[in-house]
């Protein structure tokens, strides 16, 4: 058995079967598959350690709390953040900029200042900042990106100004599937006095992140992309800038008194989990990165790999097809592939693929400003993760031609 | 003309020929392509029929007392879809059609072979065909 079919076996949606054909689920962008070390946890936190934390001293909140706040340390690690504190937890990736474009914005946000966002970010990163533009009377930017869907970087002196306050970017675009210079942009933009905030929904899966390296000020993930239970979620925050940053919702477990006079918050990072957190959830993250740090073994690498070339391959030399996120290096490309066939609706493709058993996405992907660049009403996307295999891929294809040649009757 | 009952049955009995779910998409994608050309300009956006993922657009007129569908779509199964559907309805009283209770469809076993976002866009056809057809009685 490989390395790949081992894995494999390991997450129970894999083996099911979809209209009577084995399922080749290839929406992985959208939420990944859960193994059983995800699922028992899961459980288990229902099972064994169901009590509220932090609050009380009986025996199985401290056994609840310890499971809590040791996913806490793993996330830290994962990510290589400096302490415990700058380790938010939260539902999503959307709940972790939300809360950002509250809180910085409130801290840091004048009328008359400036917000920058990548062309290709998904509407979590930005929705909010419209929003928080709104509130504040600030000027939203675009950073674009060119007709191969790499970020014009190039252009970014010329967009920052002395009133730029925080860039937001995606590590990887859930729909261009290529991975952004971060570092690049952090260095430019910490020279200006410009905070950066990384959108990692996608990143998060594909790279191994670190955060110091990296040297941005926020990075954002959910749990759901990364195996882990779904409404789990992180935000890392550079300490500094949370110190500084008032709370997003004011509740139980965020505060440090509560007077009719006033109320003071509870340290990092308590003053940003107000409320009972998704107890049995968050644990689950402990195992799904686990799970990730298994997944980067080279077999896996290798045959990710494999897919990525056997995709590019096949997918550019088809004149029909027009691949979105083309980069001229293929090592800044992830096996995530957005294209169209020419005169045909990714809607319908995607309904035939679905009947023999493909699972993948079609339409806008939360990318509308995207889709208007490019001039498309929505995309067709396959993405792999390390358990899919080449055989998938290869079937992919083949389902993909039929359904091409049924459409055009 | 036949009876709404009979283009119903019709449509039933041909859409039971198949019993393969590709067999019964290649019938809708056929019925797409021959859905007759929809004019450009008849392209806006109160024609177009709110809660589908592709767009589709359906256009009324009235002549000599019945309702005449013409309808198009960017997406060739979907235009199948609409083509059933205004195949059955078109050129009959607004009455007649606001009358029926379009159980024709579940008849058809359509719905349950669609994923719940197409089944959405398939009764938002159907909602927008009875509350034009009101709108004319
Ligand atoms: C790049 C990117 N950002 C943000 C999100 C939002 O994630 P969630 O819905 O889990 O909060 C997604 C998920 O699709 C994504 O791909």
């Amino acid at each position: 058995m490989t390395q790949v079919e081992k894995i494999r076996q390991e997450f129970p949606e894999l083996g099911e079967r979809v209209y009577g054909k084995p399922l080749v689920y290839l929406d992985n962008a959208a939420t990944s598959q859960r193994p059983l070390s995800v699922i028992r946890k899961w459980t288990e936190m229902s099972e064994k350690y169901n009590a509220n934390l932090h609050r009380a001293v009986h025996r199985i909140a401290d056994l609840a709390t310890a499971e809590y706040e040791s996913t806490r340390d793993a996330v830290r690690d994962f990510l290589n953040a400096g302490s415990r504190e700058e380790i938010i937890f939260t539902s999503g990736a959307t709940a972790s900029i939300n809360l950002v474009a509250f809180s910085f914005g409130e801290a840091f946000v004048h009328a008359g200042d400036e917000i920058v966002v990548g062309e290709a970010e998904h509407h979590s990163d930005i929705v909010p900042w419209q929003m928080l533009c709104e509130r504040k009377g600030a000027v939203l930017k675009v950073l674009p990106v060119d007709e191969r869907g790499r970020l014009c970087i190039e252009r970014l002196p010329e967009l920052l100004t002395e009133r730029t306050k925080l860039l937001c970017v995606a590590h990887i675009s859930n729909v261009l599937g290529i991975v952004s210079p971060v570092k690049e942009i952090v260095n430019i933009c910490h020279s200006r006095n410009c905070a950066v905030l990384v959108d990692g929904a996608q990143g998060i899966v594909h790279e191994g992140v670190d955060v110091r390296d990296l040297g941005c000020d926020f990075y954002a993930f959910s749990g759901h992309k990364l195996y882990a239970a779904p409404g789990t979620g992180v935000l890392y925050g550079r300490r500094e800038l949370l110190d500084q940053m008032p709370p997003y919702m004011g509740g139980g477990e965020m505060i440090g008194t509560v007077r009719w006079s006033g109320t003071t918050y509870a340290p990092l990072p308590q003053k940003f989990e107000a409320g009972t957190q998704n107890i049995a959830g968050t644990p689950t993250l402990r195992p799904a990165i686990e799970m990730a740090e298994a997944m980067r073994d080279p077999a896996v690498l290798e045959n990710m790999e494999a897919i990525k070339s056997f995709m590019l391959n096949r997918l550019r030399s088809d004149k029909r097809i027009r691949l979105f996120g083309d980069p001229t290096d293929d090592k800044d490309k992830i096996p995530l592939f957005s294209f169209s066939v020419e005169h045909l609706h990714h809607e319908d493709l995607a309904l035939i693929l679905d009947k023999m058993g493909v699972a993948v996405r079609s339409g806008q992907m939360c990318a509308e400003p995207l889709m208007d660049r490019f001039g498309v009403t929505g995309m067709l996307r396959v993405s792999f993760a390390p358990y899919n295999t080449l055989q998938e891929a290869e079937y992919l294809m083949d389902s993909l031609e039929r359904a091409i040649k049924m459409l055009e009757g | 003309m036949k009876t709404l009952q009979e283009a119903q049955s019709e449509v039933i009995e041909d859409f039971s020929m198949y019993d393969e779910w590709l067999d019964k998409y290649e019938y809708l994608i056929d019925l797409g392509h021959r859905l007759p050309p929809f004019p450009e300009e008849l392209k806006t956006e109160d024609r177009l029929i709110k809660g589908c993922q592709s767009r589709v657009w359906l256009d009324t007129t009235l002549e000599d007392g019945n309702l005449v569908f013409r309808a198009d779509s960017d997406a060739i199964i979907t235009k199948g879809i609409i083509s059933l559907l205004v195949g059955v309805y078109s050129g009959r009283p607004a009455a007649e059609i606001a009358a029926d209770d379009f159980s024709f469809v579940d008849r058809l076993g359509l719905r349950e072979n669609l994923s719940p976002t197409r089944a959405g866009g398939l009764a938002s056809m159907i909602a927008t065909i009875r509350e034009t057809a009101r709108k004319y009685v």
